[in-house]
């Protein structure tokens, strides 16, 4: 009798503390995610200061009277479009934007004209810069995406909840291709 | 900025890696900003003074061959000390995906961290073996660098994910404005590397020397760099041994001016680069490049725009096309030309400007580095 007791307390031992270590790695993956979550956060922050970084510079180069009216407009207008797009739409009001910027510049005696302009150099580099630094802002975004999508679709963390109600936020996808002469 | 660099391989070693971090430690402190960088580092190593030793790599198998490298809970907590005390903006480490003083950094910190990395190469079991390990430290990282498509190409394939791409930086002025040496000039082809190494390919070139020699009989082979002489000229006949001179170990400025003497820098290595950062010097310098068609030298060399290529390993089209540019110094001059113009983009002005980048984007959020209190 005392011999089956004995069997009995060590396995009821052994099953808690096989509770205990799974309570554990649910723990230590809802950290994880957690993490992960956090930095999409702040991936998605760096990406829309770049964005806006982008058509800020180009609505300066617009307003600077260095290009000519037609170039000015089409470049504002992009701006303008992007920086006041609804969320379903920004993707889309980028792409335009990048689009506007290649249409542009496509003519490279375009960007060696404002070069030479008192002013121009400032105005094209920062421009030049920041569609870089949209370039670099969407990829680290979206594998930040691509991270918290890859261990949300782990099956413990679905089966017991551990993204809680937080949504499932998409990849920013748009045209970013700057023109060769604003390239690096 | 404040901003911390982990280096998982001793400074004293020659090494890619090593001159990168080096070279960016220094860029940036020019640009005004503090750096420290944390590597490996036995006791009477000489450590630069934006330096900090991490202790002693220690020697174990790894992949294949031995790795130094430093492990253990004392490691770990000079990392943590390291990171503590040095209160960065931004953390950017080198290579974290090997078992290294980068991957402890990754584990110990918290906050923005940038990662760099170098390597391109075949999957590997211990990557397999490693890789859930490794998954939960590479979570942390914000911004993922890679130093060429091949590497990045790497990097995707063995963890997932997407890196961008910022090359290695080369400070072309300083390889455009060294006076050439009259006694390497004229009909001079040179090799840079440790020859003994089959992959860094001087066998290719050797074989290659007796067409190219009878061709043009005034050619001379100028060969840089540490290795067993003897051991290297076994195979080469006779006669033609005169027609090479060992250099042995240059320091940067003879590189650089061996680079702006010769007529043609040889590059027939044949495979295990996942960059050519020694192209680019060269080019720099404005050595009409010739080199083996390996994926990273033709990225360099923009498919054979800036530099000729022949198919790895081929002797006989090595000769060819060495003869081809030896006999023709307008040919030369057309390669230096766009090679001028196609380094531009790795100048380390240019490179270190893109990484600020990287890091301003990564600590847009005002959290700075934390150690964590223990292992997680």
């Amino acid at each position: 009798m005392r011999l089956v007791l004995t069997e009995y307390s060590v396995a009821l031992v052994l099953l808690a503390v096989l509770l205990v270590l799974f309570g554990l790695y649910l723990s230590w993956t809802a950290t994880r995610l957690d993490r992960l979550h956090v930095r999409l956060d702040a991936a998605r922050v760096a990406l829309d200061a770049q964005l806006l970084r982008r058509s800020t510079a180009a609505l300066e180069l617009a307003r600077s009277g260095l290009l000519d009216p037609a170039t000015a407009l089409i470049l504002a207008a992009g701006a303008r479009e992007a920086q006041s797009a609804d969320p379903d739409e920004r993707e889309a009001a980028e792409s335009a934007l990048t689009r506007d910027v290649r249409a542009s510049f496509e003519d490279p005696t375009q960007a060696q004209q404002v070069r030479a302009a008192h002013g121009g150099p400032e105005l094209l580099d920062e421009l030049g810069r920041s569609l870089r630094r949209v370039q670099l802002a969407r990829r680290f975004h979206n594998e930040s995406v691509r991270a918290v999508r890859q261990l949300r679709s782990h099956r413990l963390v679905r089966a017991f909840r551990l993204a809680g109600r937080a949504p499932d936020k998409p990849n920013f996808e748009i045209d970013d291709d700057p023109p060769v002469a604003l390239a690096r | 900025m404040r901003i911390g660099i982990v280096c998982p391989y001793s400074f004293d070693v020659p090494g890619g890696v090593q001159n990168h971090v080096r070279d960016l430690a220094e860029h940036l402190i020019g640009l005004g900003h503090e750096v420290s960088v944390l590597a490996p580092a036995d006791d009477d190593t000489v450590l630069p003074r934006y330096a900090q030793s991490a202790g002693r790599a220690v020697p174990v198998p790894y992949n294949g061959s031995v790795a130094r490298v430093n492990f253990g809970f004392l490691s770990a907590a000079r990392v943590r000390r390291w990171i503590h005390d040095g209160n960065f903006e931004v953390l950017h480490v080198h290579e974290p995906g090997t078992p290294s003083l980068s991957l402890l950094a990754c584990w110990a910190a918290s906050g923005p961290i940038v990662a760099t990395f170098h390597t391109a190469n075949p999957r590997s079991r211990a990557m397999l073996a490693g890789a859930p390990i490794v998954a939960s430290a590479m979570e942390k990282i914000n911004a993922r660098i890679a130093v060429s498509e091949y590497a990045r190409r790497t990097l995707v394939e063995h963890m997932g994910g997407d890196a961008v791409v910022i090359p290695n930086g080369v400070d072309v002025g300083f390889f455009a404005g060294q006076q050439p040496r009259p006694e390497w000039s004229g009909e001079t082809i040179a090799f840079v590397g440790r020859y003994g190494e089959p992959r860094k390919g001087l066998s290719v070139l050797l074989e290659a020397l007796p067409a190219i020699v009878e061709a043009r009989p005034n050619t001379r082979l100028l060969v840089a760099g540490r290795g067993d002489e003897d051991e290297a000229l076994r195979s080469v006949p006779e006669h033609l041994r005169k027609r090479i001179e060992f250099l042995g170990m240059v320091d940067d400025v003879d590189k650089a001016r061996l680079f702006r003497s010769v007529d043609v820098y040889c590059a027939p290595n044949t495979g295990g680069e996942s960059f050519g950062i020694i192209l680019v010097e060269a080019m720099s310098a404005g050595a009409p490049v010739l080199a083996s068609e390996l994926d990273a030298f033709s990225l360099v060399l923009e498919g054979g725009e800036a530099g000729v290529m022949f198919p790895t390993g081929d002797a006989a089209a090595l000769a060819r096309e060495a003869i081809g540019l030896l006999g023709d110094p307008g040919r030369r001059d057309a390669l230096r030309a766009s090679a001028a113009a196609s380094v531009r983009r790795y100048d380390w002005s240019v490179v270190a400007a893109d990484i600020l980048s990287v890091y301003e984007m990564v600590t847009e959020s005002t959290a700075r580095v934390t150690a964590n209190g223990g292992p997680r």
